[in-house]
């Protein structure tokens, strides 16, 4: 009788403890060849000088070193930190917008499609739109500044504001991506609480802070996760306006460490993955914080 | 690195004379038809070059019917990154470059092969003007197929309006700057916001005031940046600065978005390459309307020297035809063929061979003129210094053209891009 128990194979015995392991291996596998290894290799590249043609030599801390002490490196990092907090503007920005347009008059799906025009055409062309449009001589920032007797602005070429105006830039495509998520939002509202809230006497800035708002909750968090991100893939958009210039200024993370590894100057991989490293240690503490939220929620529900 | 082999004004024109011997001697001689396969990598993606290289090509394919001649014509950007790639993997028989330390890099990985076998004397003195930026280690790497000069391309209409003549030495230039200036015409134009353009004006600014030789131990790394001649160059540049020289927002444009300045008759000067000659005809300036001088005179006594980038055939060390490649590179290097790619209707630019024929177009003849007397030739900023080098440099002269006041800030950051590279 015993024996019978022990013939059962291994597979029969451990099938309900095995399962589901198998069912995570494929991505496991994947998720440690395209994201834990490289995540490893850029750590040990950035001990390393490397052209990417000759040897490696192993140099220890020296790229970090350099990075400590390298002004273009700070810059990029400010401007990082500009672009995370200004492209947040892109969420009330996009609720503005959301709201104005959630009304019912005739074709209102025509302005609906409009105002989210801007994130349907690729963030390169918004660059070239942008440039030619704070161009000083022929743009027309320029001639409607002329209007009222201001300007010429370089905006581009001016390093102090440049940034700003590469995240101008930005946030048009960007708001409106945050408005057509509020858009469904609102659809979503409960209309008996509306209701309800009006009986109760509250309207405007109230009825949207109290009533709207709480239910608009899981849009805003989407359109923070996506601003976020969207605020860290800036690269684009400062390739094409500015290539990080003026003499540096307006580069972000990112585009540094594309310009010194990977560019027509650059094979410094060593230094790049330095810099990819920082990167990465700083989106940590945003994916941190995101995973602890969502554990958090779920625990809660 | 690279030294100077002699002045190369006498052997340029005395060559010439026996152009009909010497270019028998380039053209295959064995009069045998090439076999097996010839693998051709082309960083040539613009139209009239690419035709150019294809008719070339198809040429040697005439004079070789049995070989099997398979050309890949890459974009020229996307060909600077990829050129790393199919070096070490899968290389071609032949690949197009630049001379002087751009290609440094390649031939201290090994992936270039030697092929100072070409370089016999009489390759040696038909490419003489070129054969120091082909040369390191003392060995040659490869061959130069064309050239083109820099220098100052004007507005002949609004100088001859405003009775100004070519300048020859600086105070004359500072003269017609400020001349262009009273009449409220931008003196010069220029697009910095790629940075090389800028590299220009410090190459020649460099040369002039302190000539050839301590502008290639600078971009050698062998004299600090906090040199005093360094500021010395600087200084001039600053004086350019200080009479309002350049166009306004110049960080905004690229050198092709700095041209309607010049076509619209805003601007006078250009310091650019003869590549910058179609553009403003296409533009619809008459040969009439745009003039060339060369930079003017700083320091004087200094010879002249000139920037004059070349691009090169080389051999992968990789190759697996390196005989077809071999004779594909002395074909290229012919006086006929170069006089053929380099003309007018191809690639408008100037042979290296010097037994070549120059079209009769006006800039070729006067670039012509002025490489054949300059005292020796740079291949221009960014290829003549290393690249880490140049990246930090130029940017610091975009720099220094809008924040004067922070020199000593870009110097000492240069100076120690310079310490950590020649450290390394």
């Amino acid at each position: 009788m015993t024996s019978s128990k022990s013939n059962r194979s291994y597979w029969k015995r451990n099938q309900i403890a095995i399962t589901p392991w198998l069912f995570l291996l494929p991505a496991m596998i994947m998720f440690a060849l395209y994201v834990v290894w490289p995540i490893v290799q850029s750590f040990n590249l950035s001990l390393y000088r490397w052209d990417g043609l000759g040897e490696a030599r192993y140099i220890g801390m020296q790229n970090y070193e350099e990075l400590w002490y390298d002004d273009a490196f700070y810059t990029s990092l400010w401007n990082n930190v500009l672009w995370l907090v200004l492209y947040l503007l892109a969420i009330p920005a996009g609720l503005l917008i959301a709201i104005f347009l959630n009304q019912n008059v005739r074709g209102i799906r025509i302005y609906k499609s409009l105002f989210f025009f801007p994130f349907v055409i690729s963030q390169v062309v918004v660059g070239l739109v942008f440039t030619w449009f704070y161009d000083p001589s022929f743009g027309l920032l320029n001639i409607v500044l002329g209007w009222v007797g201001l300007g010429p602005i370089a905006v581009l070429a001016n390093n102090e504001i440049a940034t700003y105006g590469i995240i101008a830039a930005g946030l048009w495509p960007q708001t409106a991506y945050c408005m057509i998520l509020y858009l469904t939002g609102l659809n979503a509202v409960d209309p008996e609480q509306i209701e309800a809230a009006r009986l109760d006497g509250a309207k405007g800035g109230k009825m949207l802070w109290y009533v709207i708002l709480p239910q608009l909750r899981p849009a805003t968090f989407i359109a923070f996760v996506v601003t976020v991100i969207g605020a860290l893939r800036s690269f684009d958009l400062v390739s094409i306006m500015t290539d990080g210039g003026p003499f540096g200024s307006t580069r972000v993370l990112a585009f540094y460490m594309f310009e010194v590894a990977l560019s027509e100057y650059g094979f410094r991989m060593g230094y790049g993955a330095a810099i990819a490293v920082v990167l990465f240690l700083i989106m940590l503490i945003y994916i941190s914080y995101f995973l602890i939220k969502m554990y958090r929620d779920e625990r809660g529900v | 690195m690279f030294t100077l082999s002699g002045p190369l004004a006498k052997s340029l024109i005395t060559v010439a004379a026996s152009a009909v011997v010497a270019t028998s001697a380039f053209a295959q001689t064995d009069g045998e038809s090439l076999t097996g396969d010839l693998r051709i990598f082309l960083d040539t993606s613009n139209p009239a070059p690419r035709a150019t290289m294809e008719a070339m090509i198809a040429e040697f394919q005439e004079m070789n019917p049995e070989l099997n001649i398979e050309t890949n014509v890459i974009d020229r950007e996307a060909y600077k990154t990829q050129i790393r790639n199919f070096l070490t993997a899968n290389a071609p028989d032949v690949a197009t470059w630049y001379a002087g330390n751009r290609m440094l890099p390649f031939v201290e990985a090994g992936l270039f092969e030697d092929v100072s076998d070409l370089w016999d004397d009489e390759m040696s003195e038909a490419l003489a003007s070129t054969k120091p930026s082909m040369t390191i280690d003392g060995a040659q790497w490869g061959v130069p197929y064309t050239y083109y000069q820099w220098g100052v391309y004007y507005r002949e209409d609004i100088f001859a309006d405003l009775g100004l003549g070519e300048p020859t030495t600086w105070d004359e230039f500072l003269n017609v700057i400020n001349v262009l200036n009273e009449n409220d015409i931008d003196p010069v134009t220029i697009g910095t916001k790629f940075l090389w353009t800028a590299g220009g004006w410090f190459d020649y600014l460099n040369l002039r005031q302190n000539g050839y030789e301590f502008h290639m131990d600078l971009t050698n790394g062998e004299v600090a940046w906090t040199d005093q001649r360094v500021r010395d160059t600087f200084a001039r540049w600053g004086e350019l600065l200080e009479a309002d020289t350049f166009i306004d927002n110049h960080a905004a444009y690229s050198w092709q978005e700095a041209l309607p300045f010049m076509v619209n008759g805003d601007a006078a000067m250009y310091l650019m390459g003869n590549f910058a000659v179609a553009p403003l005809r296409e533009a619809g300036l008459s040969d009439d309307q745009i003039g060339f001088f060369q930079f003017p005179e700083i320091t004087e006594g200094i010879p002249m020297a000139e920037d004059a980038p070349t691009d090169t055939f080389h051999i992968p060390a990789q190759a697996e035809n390196k005989d077809n490649a071999r004779a594909f590179l002395r074909f290229v290097a012919s006086a006929d063929v170069q006089s053929e790619i380099n003309s007018g209707a191809n690639l408008g630019q100037l042979p290296v061979n010097a037994n070549s024929t120059v079209d009769d177009d006006k800039f070729l003849n006067e670039g012509f003129e002025m490489l054949s007397n300059a005292s020796a030739l740079a291949q221009f900023f960014d290829r003549d210094a290393p690249a880490e080098v140049a990246a930090a440099a130029m940017e610091g002269f975009q720099q220094f053209m809008v924040q004067p006041e922070q020199l000593d800030n870009i110097l000492d950051r240069l100076e120690r891009v310079r310490q950590r590279v020649n450290g390394g």
